[in-house]
C-alpha cells in the first residue's frame, strides 16, 4: 500500500504532497518534514554516488526499513518523486515512471496556470493523482487481504 | 563496514572491488573539460569512451600522477595545457576512497539511518535495512547494542541478511572475546580478518546457502 507521496523541484522546494494511509504523524509541521526529507534525500544521493563501486546512470533508488520502503525517482531535470510504500510492493520504479509520463506531464507541464517551481494548486492534478494511485495495484494491497 | 554505536567506523574491508580504468590518446585541444583543484585533476564535462564525469586523472604517458603532480615532480596542468606535448596518453579512473573519506561516509550514514526511521509513516519503524540502487545494494544489520554491520554487494545477490548475521557471529567470537579489544575502538584483530576473508570467499564460490 502507498502511504504518502512528495514531489520536490531541483531547488528542494516541496511542490506537492499527498497522503493516504499514514499511521504515524511525525510531530513536526508538513514544511519542516519536507525539508527534513529533502535533506535526507540530498545527502543520500551524495552518499550513494561516493560509495558506489561503479558509475551511477539513473536516478532511481529505494531503501527499506522493517516497516516501510521509500522510493526515490529523480528525473534529469532535477525533479524528485518520493513515495512511501509497504515493503512487499515491487516494480514501483515502472509505476513512478508511468506517473511521471501520464499524470505529471499531462496535468502539470501542459497546464499553463501551473507555474514552474511553485507548489501545485491544480485541483485536476490532485484528483487525477489520487485516482491514479488508487487504481494501482499497490494501493491498499496488503491490508485488504 | 562495521560502524560503532556512536557512528564511528571501526572496521572496513574491501573485497574484490572492480577497478574502472580507461586509457586513451588525446590530441590538442582536449575534448574533455578538466577541473584542477588542490588535490586532483577531475573530469567535469565531456563523457566519452568510458571516461565519465567525476573520473580522476591517474597517469600521463604511463607515468603515474600523484594528486596534481607527476611522479617525477612535473605539474600535470602545465603538461596538459602545453600544445607541444601532444599527442598525450592520459589514463583516467574512478576516484578511490581514502580512509578518511570512508570515515566521513560512515558517519553520513548514521543520520540517514536515524532520519529514515523518524520519517516513516508507520509507528515503531526501524532505520534503513536495505538501500538499493542500480549499481549496488547496501544491507545494514543493527545489533541490539547499536553496532551496525553494513555490507555492500551486487544488486542481484540474495541472502545478504544471513551473511550479515554470520559476520556478527564472527564479530562476537573473535572481537568481543579478544581481551585486548576495547569497545568503540577500531578492530585490529588478525583472527577476525582471516575468518571474515575466508567466509567471503566461501560465499563467493558456493553462495550463501553453504554457510
Amino acid at each position: 500500500m502507498i502511504y504518502n507521496f512528495y514531489i520536490f523541484d531541483k531547488q528542494g522546494n516541496l511542490l506537492y504532497y499527498q497522503e493516504w494511509t499514514r499511521l504515524k504523524q511525525s510531530g513536526i509541521t508538513c514544511e519542516e518534514e519536507a525539508k527534513l526529507m529533502y535533506g535526507m534525500i540530498y545527502s543520500m544521493k551524495s552518499f550513494v554516488n561516493k560509495i558506489s563501486p561503479t558509475d551511477i546512470r539513473d536516478g532511481y533508488m529505494h531503501y527499506k526499513t522493517n516497516k516501510n520502503a521509500l522510493h526515490i525517482l529523480e528525473t534529469s531535470s532535477g525533479l524528485k518523486f518520493v513515495m512511501n510504500t509497504d515493503t512487499a510492493s515491487t516494480g514501483i520504479k515502472d509505476f513512478m515512471n508511468q506517473f511521471y509520463l501520464k499524470i505529471w506531464l499531462e496535468y502539470v507541464v501542459k497546464n499553463p496556470f501551473c507555474l514552474p517551481e511553485k507548489p501545485i494548486t491544480s485541483e485536476l492534478f490532485k484528483a487525477k493523482c489520487d485516482e491514479f494511485i488508487k487504481q494501482s495495484t499497490f494501493y491498499g494491497g496488503i491490508k485488504s487481504i | 563496514y562495521i560502524v560503532s554505536k556512536s557512528g564511528g567506523l571501526i572496521f572496513n574491508l574491501d573485497h574484490n572491488v572492480p577497478k574502472v580504468e580507461n586509457e586513451k590518446t588525446f590530441s590538442y585541444p582536449l575534448d574533455l573539460k578538466l577541473e584542477y583543484d588542490s588535490k586532483k585533476v577531475c573530469v567535469v564535462f565531456g563523457q566519452k569512451d568510458g571516461i565519465t564525469v567525476g573520473h580522476v586523472l591517474s597517469a600521463i604517458n604511463g607515468v603515474n600522477v600523484n594528486g596534481v603532480t607527476l611522479e617525477d615532480g612535473r605539474d600535470a596542468r602545465e603538461i596538459i595545457e602545453n600544445k607541444d606535448n601532444y599527442p598525450l596518453n592520459l589514463r583516467f579512473h574512478r576516484p578511490k576512497m581514502t580512509t578518511n573519506e570512508k570515515i566521513v561516509l560512515a558517519s553520513t550514514f548514521y543520520p540517514l539511518f536515524a532520519i529514515a526511521s523518524q520519517l516513516s509513516p508507520e509507528p515503531k519503524s526501524s532505520g534503513i535495512e536495505m538501500l538499493e540502487t542500480e549499481t549496488f545494494k547496501l544491507n545494514c544489520f543493527q545489533t541490539l547494542t547499536g553496532v551496525k554491520f553494513i555490507l555492500i554487494s551486487e544488486p542481484s545477490q540474495a541472502g545478504m541478511e544471513i551473511l550479515l548475521k554470520k559476520i556478527y557471529e564472527l564479530y562476537a567470537d573473535y572481537v568481543l572475546k579478544n581481551p585486548f579489544y576495547s569497545l568503540e575502538m577500531p578492530i585490529r584483530c588478525e583472527l577476525f580478518d582471516t575468518n571474515l576473508q575466508s567466509l567471503l570467499e566461501q560465499v563467493e564460490k558456493n553462495g550463501v546457502s553453504s554457510i
